[in-house]
């Protein structure tokens, strides 16, 4: 049965992926992705990993697409045929596309002979708190770190952002 | 009496039926269909008579009698509106997004229903008893969000629009304090599984134990749930006076009783998750049931005595406070639920470090 769901679960990807990339409505384009999205957390909760599903959900699903749907919004074309763009714009993204698919094929040929590990099937949320915090190898205190710094900054320059009509007030004030 | 080793009756009804009986596989997934059938005639039970509560508290608070003519005390009265929905002509705007006009509800539903498998309705009876229950609920209640902002852009109307956004908006905000407030819980029981908390309760309620900051967070999550599912005073996304009736202007019938029954549900789940966190799930008050026999029967009852109150806060809520506007709503959230929220959790984890909790 775990395997019927994986097709299931792997056509659902594909098609909604190639959906998503071909549609001419972008609003469209956003909902196929989060299909896509939702097929991949499927996936995780097939494998068990149900901490993974569950960020998947919160992550993209919660965070990402709906911020995608906002930005959508904010965009002067949604409805009828998309913008054309410059054949010469469209090296860079055909050599990274190319060279990630090539990676991902060449990963899963070179390694296609590895079993999944009887490892307790479960990993629970003490699990994932100490490695997000220790400093051994294997250890994730750097990026941790590293993503709270970022997050600081972004939160910094929004609040720079909204506050920027009234800053500039403040200076001009002064000046006079 | 403290119990420790739960038995999963739905894991016990599978196996019964794949190896007991010994259709194997054809077993399981045929138990898999009888509970998803359960728990759907359930959600829709609990969908109806949620609404038919409603209406009568409402009639209450307002000297009035409510429905009461159709079957003993109205009881039949929402399942008569129910009838009526079914039967309706579904018709909509001229040039809406039809698959994104229809995914919506669906969206809404399967979050809600996805939720309620989680919960623990009784000692050992919870379809899918994950190790990160709270966390799930949270993270699957996050698509429930996509269906109405996809429902209010699908209808093609400004003012489904306008609702959508500003259901989005308001149910991501107070996602935060909710998750604050339940976090602050987590802490105190050290895991995030619901019926592990709930045995952790054996000794106490959290709402006690954890006194203060137990106390505020029981606080902001009631009022960041009520907020998350849309409820007078956090109504705006549908505020009739601005917005028509915001993301479900341009649904009709069955389209519209879905969204409606979502909502009532959303706000079932609400109730039963404050309640498993704070109130105990459904462990008797001071074990006063504990020694009668049948645990499962007597667990069933109180989960459904506290829900039952919980439910009630919500809807005394709805007749007690005028709705908010769209930026005191935010100035609610943004400048006082969630610096006290996160002020609160660095409280709790000061006191559980010190073992200053009961």
């Amino acid at each position: 049965m775990e395997r019927i769901i994986f097709y299931l679960l792997a056509i659902f990807i594909v098609v909604f992926a190639l959906l998503s990339v071909t549609t001419k409505k972008l609003y469209r384009a956003a909902i196929y992705l989060l299909f896509v999205l939702l097929s991949i957390s499927g996936i995780y909760f097939l494998l068990e990993y149900n901490f993974m599903g569950a960020v998947q959900l919160s992550v993209y699903v919660g965070g990402i697409m709906v911020i995608l749907i906002y930005a959508i919004m904010m965009t002067d074309k949604i409805e009828g045929p998309l913008r054309t763009i410059p054949t010469t714009w469209k090296i860079v993204p055909i050599i990274v596309t190319v060279a990630t698919a090539a990676t991902a094929i060449y990963a899963i040929v070179t390694n296609s002979g590895i079993q999944k590990e009887n490892v307790a099937s479960v990993t629970t949320v003490d699990q994932v708190g100490e490695k997000l915090l220790s400093y051994d190898s294997g250890g994730f205190v750097l990026p941790f770190e590293v993503i709270s710094v970022l997050l600081l900054a972004v939160m910094i320059g929004a609040i720079v952002i909204a506050k920027a009509k009234k800053l500039v007030d403040q200076q001009k004030n002064i000046k006079l | 009496m403290i119990l420790t080793n739960t038995t999963n009756y739905f894991s016990q009804f599978i196996a019964y039926f794949s190896d007991t009986i010994g259709w194997g596989m054809g077993g399981q997934i045929l138990a898999y269909v009888l509970i998803a059938i359960v728990y759907l005639i359930f959600f829709a039970l609990a969908g109806l008579y949620l609404v038919y509560l409603e209406r009568r508290v409402a009639a209450f608070f307002q000297l009035r009698l409510g429905p009461n003519r159709v079957g003993p005390w109205g009881l039949m009265q929402t399942i008569a509106d129910a009838l009526k929905l079914l039967s309706k002509e579904i018709f909509g705007t001229d040039r809406k997004d039809k698959l994104l006009y229809h995914t919506a509800y669906y969206l809404v539903i399967v979050a809600a229903l996805i939720s309620l498998s989680v919960i623990p309705f009784s000692n050992g009876i919870a379809a899918y008893d994950i190790n990160i229950g709270v966390f799930f609920i949270s993270a699957v209640s996050s698509v429930g969000i996509l269906g109405l902002l996809i429902g209010g852009w699908g209808s093609n109307n400004k003012y489904g629009v306008l609702g959508g956004m500003r259901s989005g908006l308001q149910m991501i905000s107070y996602e935060l304090s909710s998750g604050l407030a339940i976090l602050t819980i987590v802490l105190m029981a050290g895991s995030l599984q619901l019926s592990e908390i709930i045995h952790q309760q054996q000794a106490g309620w959290f709402l006690w134990r954890g006194h203060i900051p137990a106390l505020i967070a029981f606080v902001i999550f009631v009022i960041a749930g009520t907020a998350e599912s849309n409820r007078t005073p956090f109504d705006l996304p549908e505020g009739e006076a601005e917005l028509g009736a915001g993301y479900h202007t341009e649904y009709s019938g069955m389209g519209f009783a879905w969204f409606f029954l979502a909502e009532f549900i959303n706000m079932f789940i609400i109730s039963a998750v404050g309640v498993t966190l704070f109130l105990g799930g459904w462990l008797a008050p001071f074990g006063i049931t504990d020694g009668l026999g049948m645990p499962w029967l007597w667990g069933f009852i109180w989960f459904f005595i506290k829900v039952g109150l919980m439910i009630f806060l919500l809807m005394w809520f709805r007749w007690t406070f005028p709705r908010l506007r769209i930026d005191q709503l935010l100035t609610l959230e943004w400048k006082y639920l969630l610096p006290i929220g996160l002020v609160n959790i660095i409280l709790m984890a000061v006191l559980v470090y010190y073992h200053l909790v009961f």
